[in-house]
């Protein structure tokens, strides 16, 4: 972390939520250091063909725009006016109730008013009332319209990318206004003018080409797993043989690349392949990986709709190629908003798979009948509560567990028992943090949608803020060590955020759990978890 | 001082003012009793749909319904049938319960921090509550108010009347004592519950830094009808046979211009009526139309049954993929070394 970092007792100290007295719209937007991502890097945007790729800084004057930009802007604006009702009634029907208010994490944790998401959303809506409503041209400021400025459009850049696109504002409004919604259109009018962040172009430009977002090149992917196998060997014994691209495979395997490449989330890609492992030894169920769709994250839901789509493309392409009878997609967030409720409609229909049926129990996934994508919660569930996993929950008893709904899976899913079914029964220690702060209440771990950037980690952590508290409050009471998730995006984030606030508790995926537990056939007397630190009582045993 | 909430009271203000000396001075009964009332109810209805049908225009790409419970999975797991519809009668319940009983706006809570480092939720109903009473009153006395408009009056309007006014005998007899002619609850607690939504917009800080003056005017107007309304009925003791002749004039479409008649009702009635005109017109082109747009919330309005039923985005265009064979092409040697399989060796 960046020692220029305030402390978590500094953060908290200088949070005030009451708004200072002067109007928003006469406070101009002060872009600070440690609150926003670098801009993107040319050549990632020229890969993509995107618009407008030049180096810019947004901490200089001269953002480098076209000179038309307000222009395009208008226009775009009218377009996706006239194409997504959800943007042209949001930005109607507003009634400043309120009720959104406090329920952002960014507001929670900075107190900026303008992180409150009716204000977010107005800073757009200020716009669109000068721009397309009679009663906006005629009153101006008075009705809350002003016109696109410069200092506009960089407060929209700024504030744009303090929302994570959780949703969570959107449960309490009345009318079901959804500020992630509104954000998702400003960030694709923003891209018209080529204001993007780099943690999200580049990734996208990654996954464009080599079908990841880290870039990794097929046989470098074969060899990352390749040394999950050798630690896999060391903690069981057994030598796995994971497949690849592999076309007599009943079952398609994607996850996010995260989760190749990084700790936490290692564990549970080490958890993925032990599962399958014990499947395929069991019950003889082939299960492929692939490196062309090597991606499950979609950071191209957070540049535009096209983008989102031109990444989603490769996981049906993929398992048409080697004809697959369905997907199955590992822990992640974002990703399962796009599959569940975007990927059909764009890439589909999936006609070339079978209607998912999970061959060892017999269990029609039918929710899932028509995108052919199964969850690795739901499907781990289902193998539990047949009794297909052999399980010693002992295996996790050093650990108290709780866990964190990501936004996506909670708000844009409804899979929230799923996760603490196999979490319950895979380890006997878990607490559920506050009502308020969980299930489709849940807050964001801080750095979704793309802001889990280095630079700006002082948004990030005041962003999980609320996140990091709850977690707090069952450590303190239960004392939890284990934060939970389905999420690789929150295995890259939480760490973070629990180094900062509560660095007692470490963070896993729910996979991780279960392969701890597992019991793969043959293995030898376990004597450390995934992480290679020793069981607590197995030691001595042996 | 806030320029938003005097700009918007003294605008109303002026209203009425219009209208009163309009009419007591100048004479102009014709104008505001006949023909700003019918412009009122074209632009309203003429406002009201072509609003509603210009969000209709804009197609729904995708479905993208806001979850608010478990969804339905396997079949052992319990699903929540109303925040998380699977089927179109679930929909259908879930905005009934929006729609009627405001229950996103019932999950309010409202986060503080205690003890310097905790964030607490506390449950916060009262919008919720006078956000309800708000609206539920003023649908009582606007379902009154067909006395009015209906010859003879229904035995539903009747009916109303009747229990809103028996409300009151309990409550004014044994608390004030004082005998009012038929005191209606409902013009109260509207009065009070505007009241209440417009001291939270001026007095609560996030509030009122969010609040512009297209969120005070209607309040403001709302007030003043309900104000000169009562007014009207237990101070001024309006003709109220003179004063349903006019309306019953407007609705059968054979106005009164008897000078005997429009003069025998009192400037603060043609004041109430230009604020229910003034709120018609007013009303498609402003945040009131949250009434018909709640109907069309993709985030209400949607099944969450994407990965089960399929839902067609009516402009998907093609997009730009990188295929598999490019991919190929660009890593094939490199696959090949690493014992990947290929299509084209
Ligand atoms: S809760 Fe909804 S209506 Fe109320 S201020 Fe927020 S977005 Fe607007
Ligand atoms: S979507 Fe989440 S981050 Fe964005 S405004 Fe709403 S609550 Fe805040």
């Amino acid at each position: 972390m960046s020692d220029e970092l305030i402390t978590a007792d500094e953060m908290l100290t200088q949070i005030d939520h009451k708004p200072p007295g002067k109007g928003w719209m006469d406070t101009p937007v002060n872009i600070r250091k440690g609150m926003y991502c670098y801009a993107s890097n040319p050549k990632s945007v020229e890969y993509l063909g995107l618009p407008n790729a030049r180096p810019w800084n947004p901490m200089e004057d001269d953002w480098k725009l076209p000179d038309n930009w307000q222009e395009i802007v208008h226009n775009a604006f009218k377009d996706r006016l006239e194409r997504f009702r959800s943007f042209k009634v949001f930005m109607d029907i507003c009634v400043r109730c309120g009720a959104c208010a406090d329920k952002c994490h960014f507001f929670l944790g900075t107190g900026d008013p303008k992180n409150m998401p009716v204000l977010r959303a107005e800073l757009l809506r200020s716009v669109y009332r000068n721009d397309f409503t009679k009663l906006g041209k005629i009153m101006g400021k008075l009705n809350g319209a002003r016109p696109l400025t410069i200092d506009v459009l960089k407060e929209w850049w700024y504030y744009l990318y303090q929302c994570t696109e959780c949703r969570r504002c959107s449960l309490f409004c009345p009318y079901g206004i959804d500020t992630a919604e509104i954000t998702i259109m400003g960030r694709e009018i923003m891209n018209l003018l080529g204001l993007n962040i780099d943690w999200i172009a580049t990734p996208i430009a990654n996954c464009y080409r080599t079908g990841n977002h880290l870039g990794i090149q097929p046989h470098a992917f074969k060899d990352m797993i390749d040394f999950f196998v050798e630690d896999i060997e060391e903690v069981t014994g057994l030598a796995l043989e994971p497949s690849f691209n592999q076309k007599d495979a009943d079952i398609l395997f994607i996850t996010p690349s995260g989760d190749v490449f990084a700790d936490p989330g290692t564990y549970s890609c080490m958890g993925y392949l032990m599962l399958f492992h014990y499947l395929k030894e069991k019950y003889g169920l082939k299960v492929t990986w692939s490196t062309y769709a090597s991606e499950g994250g979609n950071f191209g839901f957070f540049t535009s709709h096209e983008m989102m789509k031109r990444l989603n493309s490769k996981m049906y392409a993929e398992a048409r190629r080697l004809g697959v009878k369905w997907i199955l997609g590992g822990e992640c967030g974002h990703m399962w908003r796009v599959i569940h409720q975007y990927m059909d409609t764009m890439n589909g229909p999936a006609d070339f798979l079978e209607e998912p049926v999970n061959p060892i129990t017999g269990t029609k996934f039918e929710n899932a009948c028509n995108t052919k994508m199964v969850h690795i919660s739901e499907f781990t569930a289902d193998l539990i509560k047949h009794g297909k996993l052999d399980l010693d929950p002992s295996r996790n008893d050093h650990l108290s567990v709780t866990f964190h709904d990501s936004c996506n899976p909670s708000r844009g899913m409804g899979m929230l028992d799923e996760p603490r079914y196999v979490i319950q029964n895979v380890c006997k220690n878990f607490h559920d943090m506050p009502a308020n702060t969980i299930r489709e209440q849940t807050f964001c771990c801080g750095s979704g949608s793309g802001l889990n950037a280095g630079e700006n980690m002082e948004q990030r952590m005041a962003g999980g803020l609320p996140r990091a508290n709850a977690v707090k409050h069952v450590h303190e009471k239960y004392g939890v060590n284990m934060l939970s998730c389905v999420c690789a995006v929150d295995r890259a984030a939480l760490p973070a955020l629990m180094e900062y606030f509560v660095p007692e508790v470490e963070v896993c995926g729910v996979t991780e759990l279960v392969a701890n537990a597992l019991i793969l056939p043959g293995e030898k007397e376990r004597e450390t978890d995934l992480r290679m630190e020793p069981l607590p009582g197995r030691e001595e045993e042996s | 001082m806030n320029v938003n909430y005097i700009f918007s009271l003294i605008v109303v203000l002026a209203l009425f003012l219009l209208a009163y000396v309009g009419v007591e001075a100048a004479g102009l009964q014709w104008l505001f009793g006949v023909v700003i009332p019918y412009a009122a109810v074209l632009i309203f209805i003429g406002g009201f749909i072509s609003r509603i049908l210009s969000w209709a225009r804009s197609p729904v790409p995708f479905r993208i319904p806001t979850v608010g419970g478990q969804g339905r999975s396997l079949p052992w797991i319990k699903p929540n049938p109303i925040d998380s519809p699977s089927s179109s009668g679930s929909v259908v319940v879930r905005m009934l319960l929006e729609i009627l009983l405001f229950r996103s706006l019932f999950r309010n809570t409202r986060a503080d921090l205690v003890e310097g480092d905790k964030l607490a939720y506390r449950l916060e109903k009262w919008l919720w509550l006078f956000s309800l009473l708000f609206h539920y009153s003023f649908l009582v006395v606007f379902l009154r108010h067909f006395r009015f408009f209906l010859d003879p009056v229904p035995g539903c309007v009747q009916l109303l009347e009747t229990l809103d006014g028996f409300l009151r005998i309990e409550f004014v007899n044994d608390a004030i004592q004082v005998g009012l002619p038929g005191f209606y609850i409902s013009g109260l607690v509207l009065l009070a519950a505007a009241t209440f939504l417009l001291l939270r917009r001026m007095f609560s800080a996030q509030v009122k830094y969010i609040s512009l003056s297209s969120d005070y005017f209607p309040l403001f107007l709302i007030m003043g009808i309900a104000f000169t309304g009562i007014i009207m009925r237990y101070f001024l003791k309006t003709d109220i046979v003179a004063a349903k002749a006019l309306v019953m004039g407007l609705v059968s479409f054979h106005p009164v211009f008897d000078p005997a008649l429009t003069k025998s009702v009192s400037g603060v009635f043609y004041g109430h009526l230009f604020f229910v005109c003034v709120l018609l017109i007013y009303f498609p082109f402003s945040k009131l139309m949250h009434l018909g747009g709640i109907f069309l919330s993709p985030t209400r309005n949607l099944p969450n049954d994407t990965r089960m039923n399929r839902h067609v985005n009516t402009w998907n265009y093609p997009v730009e993929v990188h295929t598999y064979e490019e991919y190929e092409d660009e890593y094939r040697e490199k696959m090949i070394e690493a014992g990947l399989p290929v299509e084209k060796e």
